[in-house]
């Protein structure tokens, strides 16, 4: 069962469509015990970030989705759902999960803003959720972006007068910025991607539970 | 690189997709749900539906076409027509809809755009403008279907409403609405021009050739379009490859 965060302002109906779509059972999940027990979790997010951080903290689930996060947790977070991941956010000033080490900045760029439509997916790290991403469009909608300390958890680029992160991948945590389910068919791909590799993640938890002694 | 965007419009009349001109002589095309589902197959961008009868006893029949819409298509839709206060701005995105769009309501109480935008966010209100040429010297605002003049200009009230929260511009030209001749370029450049948020063109288009001219020379981030798509003289498919064969990046 695959958990989707409710802070109480993101609009979860598109996602759970999708996933209705994709035949796939999911759970709208308002308090850190439904999350503790989901297989997956996937953290879609629009608006500000510290009013959904201090709902996150209101329900007490910004403790349960950085420990399901730690366990290894297959994790997907959409637009907000992948800059609440890093410490800090400049659009309010709000302090994030801190699961990876970084910041959310302002897109520093002479295009419009925000950028609003569909643009490229490239340089593509390899990562089961993210395959066949490469050179893909897919719907975005934000005006700030994430800067990871650590480059190498960049798993995508889209470049809008300048180059910014559109994908983080690390182990089973995966953020995208875009908006996989407003993408159409590519993005309907990615989610259907992220479902199998729960799959994967749950069937090989539950084999090397097995083997335990 | 971001792309240019296509969106087919979709007018609603009590529960079906129609098309007339200047609100007479509507002809039904059909069922909303199939035709958004329809074009977001053929490779339709976003789409809008705009409810042109914005009567408060039709809005179940429209609440409930978004919901079934968000069920099954893919892509980013707005809600449109009549929209007043923020409540019937949460019913709308709570059934799925991605934007709304508002417009003689801004106009009468311009702080319904900040509201909106603090609320759900900037990135879910546009306000659309309905304009038409003075003068030489610029183009006056109208609400109401185009029925009613403002002592607003086009211009100037795009610059408010960005800076009151909206996301995006929708701009309607009406001189050239229904006269399948092409976009106002000279209005749509001058908006554009004028804001940093996206604009979207809307009213004149005839031609694939018009679409190619709003996004160029028009510097319009994305253009609106009905009778050509609905008529199916010019599929979503055909317009975006003339597009593409014309130097304009698109999906």
């Amino acid at each position: 069962m695959i958990a989707l965060v409710d802070y109480g302002a993101g609009n979860l109906r598109s996602v759970r469509n999708a996933l209705d779509t994709l035949e796939v059972e999911s759970v709208i999940a308002t308090t850190p015990q439904e999350l503790a027990g989901a297989d997956a979790i996937v953290f879609p997010g629009v608006g500000a970030a510290a009013p959904a951080m201090a709902a996150l903290r209101g329900r007490r689930m910004d403790r349960a989705l950085i420990d399901a996060i730690r366990r290894g947790t297959p994790f997907l977070g959409i637009c907000l759902g992948l800059q609440l991941l890093f410490e800090r956010s400049a659009e309010d000033g709000a302090t994030c999960l801190g699961i990876l080490s970084g910041t959310v900045d302002r897109l520093e760029t002479a295009e419009k803003l925000p950028h609003v439509g569909w643009n490229t997916v490239d340089a593509v790290a390899p990562h089961p959720v993210t395959a066949g991403l490469e050179g893909k469009a897919m719907y975005f909608t934000h005006s700030y972006v994430v800067a990871p300390q650590d480059r190498s958890v960049v798993a995508g680029q889209t470049t809008h007068g300048v180059p910014f992160v559109s994908a983080v991948a690390v182990d089973t945590l995966v953020g995208v910025q875009f908006h996989p389910e407003r993408s159409g068919s590519a993005g309907l791909g990615l989610l259907g991607n992220f479902v199998r590799f729960a799959n994967q993640e749950r069937a090989r938890a539950a084999q090397a539970d097995h083997s335990l002694p | 690189m971001l792309l240019k965007r296509i969106i087919p419009c979709l007018d609603v009349a009590g529960g079906r997709v129609v098309k007339g001109i200047h609100f007479r002589q509507l002809r039904d095309q059909g069922d909303p749900v199939v035709m958004a589902r329809a074009y977001s197959d053929q490779g339709a961008d976003e789409l809008v539906f705009l409810d042109i009868e914005a009567a408060p006893q039709q809005r179940a029949t429209l609440v409930d076409i978004v919901e079934r819409t968000a069920r099954s298509v893919f892509i980013p839709f707005t809600v449109g027509g009549g929209i007043r206060d923020v409540d019937e701005i949460r019913t709308l995105l709570r059934a799925g809809a991605d934007k709304v769009s508002i417009q003689t309501a801004a106009v009468q109480r311009p702080a319904l755009i900040t509201e909106a935008a603090r609320l759900y966010g900037s990135q879910c209100i546009v306000v659309a403008i309905d304009a038409k040429r003075e003068t030489d010297a610029g183009w006056r605002v109208y609400t109401h279907g185009g029925r009613q003049v403002t002592d607003l200009d086009a211009i100037g009230w795009a610059m408010d409403a960005e800076r009151r929260g909206a996301g995006e511009i929708l701009l309607t030209s009406i001189d050239a609405d229904g006269t399948q001749n092409g976009y106002d370029l000279p209005l749509t450049r001058a908006v554009a021009n004028a804001v940093q948020i996206p604009v979207i063109a809307s009213g004149g288009a005839g031609h694939p050739k018009d679409l190619a001219a709003v996004l160029t020379e028009g510097q319009a981030d994305a253009a609106l379009a009905a009778s050509i798509f609905h008529e199916g003289v010019f599929p979503i498919a055909d317009t975006k490859r003339y597009l593409r064969e014309h130097g304009v990046p698109v999906r």
